[in-house]
């Protein structure tokens, strides 16, 4: 089993001396990212929101709150023992940014709760996501691999909540987007969603790192248990969505989205993708609310053309790309 | 035109990015196409092709047009007979970025004037693959027929 040299003493950092130039590339990626509640205009949902049956203000905020519970459990345990586990300076810096960033996305449903809903309402619901057997248990499974003395299995978890255990939450504020309501609270979770691909992603390559060094039997028994824990919280992420999602008929679709996010998630660790495209196939206008170029048909291989225009080519220089 | 350089061409296929996280490298793995990738470090020189070719890029930052598209792309495709010969572009990238989804390939079609062909995410499902050889492969026979016909 390969130990992982962990930073065993604190000296200066100098960003221009880099040993992984990944480090300042995400770092740089992050900060330029970097966002507040207080920039989305979440008052303008005020209408919007009383629109909503009892019964959907319920679910939406139930949502936000098991929402609220994985960004906490990420800025103050995961993003910390991943710290403990980073190799260079620099690692470790980007995890401050990563614990910071996730506190400032707990403290957005706060705004949102605050913005929008009823003080007792709000009450209700976090102590619902105390109870909640299903939410408890997605907690308590990756919180179980935080605190295992296996530095690659913790940054397995740390992938799979970053880009995988969001989105049975996400689907919904995507879901009253696509039917033009709370989109400003919409907007404001696709600031969290873009920040959530860079930590996946980060978190993943680092891991890929640390595997690639470690011997074939290793790095077998770690897939292995990547994809057992994968198929763990899959099934208790089905519970929770059917818990959440029956009552108002979203369940199936919001399954295909669980399937797609989990492939996602696989790939960020460099492993193939479990779930095959006749069951991640979520409802394009979802797509849409997410990525607003995704209902364009970028395919030109089907047949059905791009929506490239002919023009005049244009001579390329550096400043003309804006690099 | 002779049927030598439509062979000759089909070798050449593709010109791809990818950084030190490997995603786009695996995906062009898994295509199994003729391809050639371009310098990781900065400092390399920028090769020159010979052959028309299809680019494929991973898309940079967060969302903004700026930075987008990979530097070391940027440096390949300033170099004008470089760009003469890009035949598409097919783009990687994160449907979270949102409407920056595939970014760095929708500027540089706008740019060069080329098809953006396809977009992916990460290292590509087997679906994207799949499409994608099929889509080359007849992509090239088409260009060889409109330059024989």
């Amino acid at each position: 089993m390969t130990t992982m040299q962990r930073l065993s003493r604190v000296d200066a950092i100098n960003w221009n001396r880099l040993q992984d130039d990944k480090d300042l590339e995400v770092w740089n990626r992050l900060t330029s990212n970097f966002w507040l509640p207080e920039k989305v205009p979440l008052s303008n949902d005020i209408q919007s929101w009383n629109t909503l049956t009892q019964q959907e203000k319920q679910l939406t905020i139930r949502v936000f709150t098991g929402l609220t519970l994985l960004d906490t459990i990420q800025s103050s345990v995961g993003a910390p023992v991943l710290m403990e586990d980073a190799r260079t300076p620099h690692e470790e810096a980007v995890y401050t940014n990563i614990a910071f960033m996730e506190s400032v996305h707990a403290r957005s449903y706060s705004s949102i709760f605050s913005t929008l809903c009823a003080t007792r309402d709000v009450d209700d619901a976090f102590r619902w996501s105390e109870e909640n057997p299903t939410l408890q248990a997605k907690s308590e499974l990756i919180l179980e691999r935080y605190r295992s003395d296996d530095p690659l299995m913790r940054k397995v978890a740390s992938v799979f909540l970053e880009s995988f255990l969001f989105y049975s939450g996400f689907y919904l504020p995507m879901y009253w987007s696509s039917h033009a309501k709370l989109t400003n609270t919409a907007d404001l979770i696709r600031l969290i969603i873009r920040d959530e691909a860079v930590h996946g992603y980060y978190i993943g390559y680092k891991f890929q790192q640390a595997l690639a060094e470690a011997t074939p039997e290793r790095q077998q028994e770690v897939k292995d248990y990547a994809y057992e824990l994968l198929l763990e919280l899959y099934d208790n992420e089905v519970r929770y969505t059917e818990s959440l999602y029956d009552e108002v008929g979203l369940t199936e679709d919001v399954k295909k989205f669980l399937h797609y996010n989990a492939n996602k998630a696989l790939m960020n660790l460099g492993f193939e993708p479990l779930f095959p495209s006749s069951v991640t196939d979520v409802d394009p206008t979802i797509m849409a609310a997410l990525s607003p170029s995704a209902d364009e048909n970028h395919d030109f291989f089907s047949g059905s053309g791009s929506s490239y225009v002919i023009g005049k080519a244009v001579a390329t220089e550096d400043d003309d790309w804006a690099f | 035109m002779q049927t030598a350089d439509v062979e000759a061409e089909r070798a050449v296929s593709l010109v791809y990015f990818s950084t030190k996280s490997g995603n786009t490298h695996r995906f062009i793995q898994k295509l199994g196409l003729s391809a050639q990738r371009l310098p990781l470090n900065r400092e390399d020189p920028t090769p020159r092709v010979e052959q028309p070719y299809i680019l494929v890029t991973p898309t940079y930052g967060g969302g903004y047009a700026e930075g987008a598209v990979p530097g070391q792309v940027i440096r390949f495709l300033n170099d004008e007979h470089n760009r003469h010969l890009m035949r598409g572009v097919i783009a990687a990238g994160n449907t979270n970025f949102g409407e920056a989804y595939g970014l760095a390939g929708r500027i540089i079609a706008q740019k060069c004037q080329v098809p953006l062909l396809y977009r992916f995410e990460l290292f590509g499902t087997d679906d994207d693959v799949a499409k994608v050889r099929k889509g080359v492969e007849e992509f090239w026979k088409r260009q060889a027929q409109s330059l024989t016909t």
